[in-house]
């Protein structure tokens, strides 16, 4: 039963997420985004991690990808001048590498992956939220800190490089 | 676990980059524009103060000090690239002044991004665990694309924050990917645990082998090693000229020092299989590299396919450390590829100080003919810029031919000969574009019929700077021996 949501999500996701390069129409491939997230999200659930899930239907679904439909319907994009001379080869590279992958698949045979030590424990005695929360601010501080950083990076920056007037004429 | 004061007291120099940081961004709107000078000299401060506590922490020379639940290490090989970056950041932090006042950008912001940029690499250098590093990776590159679109009144300056965003999200989208790979393989993103994984499962694992080129890929793009480079060039020729520096210097050093981490302390069993690919990487580089340089009319663009052809160079050392028998073996190997990139950072950093100094009228005299005649009009501008072109050729006794002379030594040792006689060959090569520089200034007489004859945009201490450079490159060319023992010993604490 578990196979069968796997490939189920599995397959919608990877469809669409060829659809939003394929597309000519961005509008079209922002909702074929939009139901990529949703799919990521129930591969979420199968896995147990309820957390992650809602996170990237509220993160993802709910603020980025409006975010990109306002941009997408503010810059009104021309249709058709989408792809360049470059895809026949592209698709060639692209058909050996899959090719390539699965020749070595087929020659080497997966392994199964590992899972962290005390995971399952941790999820089974304090629930999903608590246990990330646990280890996000214990264990993994010091990331955690990082990536603080790097918002606020990312704030200034937005800032420096879309503000009209940043007193740059009166050096 | 609980916060201890020791993890802190680790990361002091980080913390104090940071909030140095914060505080000039803080202080730029109450500063007045006459005295943004200030904040600039407020950040070489801070790098002075991270500077001295660096060296203290180390307490022996094998010893590693970890911290935040071993996801961090205090060790003699961070402390290397620490020590370096803290140096060129300076440079760079001195030879911006004046360019920025040129071209009219002079924000306090840019000190600023700087150190932020600063502390991602340092996190990148001292990080054990492949999350932390990517996060390191991403804190300095984010601060790298707003900084390349700082003039924004240019549109190839915004074009090139731009090329290099996406790519750069691109490539790092390709070393998350591996990354999560090795996360499924081992159950952890700390390097020994991945390494103990390998250990385990061997290194015939498909996942594994997937994994690694994935890493490799991701590494590529910030190495700028041919086939991930064309972002280099376009991005090197649009960012401001001082920008360009710290680029093609502080980025690619720690790249380079993340790269070596993760791919001999976490990837270190697959040593047989990366080492022929980075052979591959290594030799295509060098030969796209040195072949368009030679066509090229921009000097900063020319130095962009310089700086993708030197990071060939190390990458010989690196595979040279692969082919070893045990990577104590490496070692040599791995300490060339070090003194190398600190080499040719001081190098690269001085040839783009005397770019950035170069006015034509009213903008960036950028094109290599707008040296012509230089030797005339500004001969001291333009002894600096023979040196620094020398050394970059690889000219004895310039420390450029000391970096050489170790990295092909160390292929030689790996029993690797004929690759040393390949890169000598493409040494000749690159020789012929610095050289034309050289050419162009000294033996063509100054255009009389220019209208905008080519000033230099300078201050005491840039010219100070510059000096200790050239002196730096002479004497690091003539007696090298402290460097290399430096970088041997710090090699030694990767495990």
């Amino acid at each position: 039963m578990e196979q069968v949501f796997f490939f189920y999500f599995a397959v919608v996701i990877a469809a669409t997420s060829v659809l939003v390069v394929a597309l000519r129409n961005p509008i079209y491939s922002t909702l074929a985004l939009l139901i990529m997230f949703f799919h990521v999200a129930g591969l979420y659930v199968t896995l147990h991690a309820e957390f992650l899930a809602a996170v990237q239907i509220i993160v993802y679904a709910g603020a980025i990808l409006v975010l990109y439909l306002f941009v997408v319907m503010l810059l009104n994009l021309k249709q058709d001048v989408r792809y360049h001379r470059q895809w026949p080869m592209a698709a060639a590279v692209g058909v050996i590498l899959v090719i390539e992958a699965v020749v070595l698949t087929a020659m080497k045979g997966w392994t199964t992956p590992a899972v962290a030590a005390g995971t399952e424990t941790a999820i089974a005695g304090a629930g999903n939220t608590e246990a990330i929360g646990d280890v996000l601010y214990t264990t993994y501080l010091f990331p955690f800190e990082v990536a603080s950083v790097i918002l606020l990076v990312a704030m200034i920056g937005a800032i420096i490089l879309a503000k009209k007037d940043i007193g740059e004429r009166e050096a | 676990m609980s916060l201890y004061g020791t993890d802190l007291l680790a990361l002091l120099p980080e913390l104090i980059i940071v909030s140095t940081a914060c505080l000039v961004i803080a202080l730029d709107p109450i500063t007045p524009a006459s005295r943004r000078d200030l904040l600039a000299w407020l950040s070489v401060g801070a790098l002075a103060l991270c500077l001295g506590l660096t060296g203290l922490q180390i307490s022996g020379e094998n010893v590693r000090v970890s911290a935040f639940s071993d996801l961090v290490a205090i060790d003699a090989y961070a402390r290397f690239w620490k020590v370096l970056l803290y140096g060129v950041t300076g440079i760079t932090i001195v030879l911006s002044l004046p360019y920025l006042k040129a071209e009219r950008i002079h924000l306090g912001e840019y000190y600023g991004f700087i150190l932020l940029a600063l502390s991602g690499m340092l996190v990148m250098v001292s990080a054990v665990d492949l999350l932390t590093i990517y996060l390191g990776t991403e804190l300095m590159s984010i601060s790298l694309y707003v900084m390349a679109g700082l003039n924004r009144s240019k549109p190839r300056s915004l074009e090139a924050s731009a090329k290099y965003f996406v790519l750069g999200a691109f490539s790092s989208g390709i070393l998350l990917y591996g990354i999560s790979l090795l996360y499924g393989l081992a159950g952890s993103t700390k390097l020994a645990l991945i390494a103990g994984a390998i250990g385990t499962r061997g290194t015939d694992d498909p996942l594994v082998l997937i994994a690694t080129i994935l890493i490799a890929v991701g590494f590529g793009f910030k190495l700028a090693a041919v086939p991930f480079h064309m972002w280099t060039p376009d991005v090197y020729e649009g960012a401001p000229t001082s920008v360009t520096a710290f680029m093609a210097v502080a980025a690619k050093a720690a790249s380079f020092a993340a790269f070596i981490r993760v791919f001999v302390e976490g990837l270190g069993g697959l040593k047989a299989d990366w080492s022929i690919m980075f052979l591959l990487i290594s030799i295509v580089t060098l030969l796209l590299g040195n072949v368009v340089a030679i066509v090229q009319t921009n000097i900063k663009r020319m130095l962009a396919y310089s700086s993708i052809v030197h990071a060939g160079y190390a990458l010989i050392g690196f595979v040279a450390a692969g082919r070893g028998d045990s990577l104590s073996g490496g070692a040599p190997g791995l300490a060339s590829v070090m003194m190398y990139l600190a080499i040719y950072s001081f190098m690269t950093l001085g040839a783009f100080a005397v770019i950035g100094m170069l006015r034509k009228g009213g903008v960036e005299g950028e094109e290599i003919e707008d040296f012509t005649g230089l030797a005339k009009r500004q001969p001291v501008a333009a002894f600096f810029m023979l040196i620094f072109m020398a050394s970059l050729a690889g000219i004895p006794p310039t420390a450029g031919f000391i970096a050489k002379f170790y990295v092909f030594m160390a292929a030689v040792d790996a029993g690797m000969a004929w690759l040393a006689a390949l890169a000598l060959i493409f040494a000749a090569v690159s020789a012929y574009y610095y050289m034309r520089v050289v050419m162009v200034m000294y033996m063509r007489d100054p255009n009389p019929s220019s209208i905008a004859p080519p000033r230099l945009a300078t201050s005491p201490a840039l010219s100070f700077v510059l000096a200790c450079a050239v002196a730096g490159v002479i004497l690091f060319g003539l007696f090298p021996n402290p460097l290399v023992s430096f970088a041997l010993q710090s090699v030694l604490t990767l495990k």
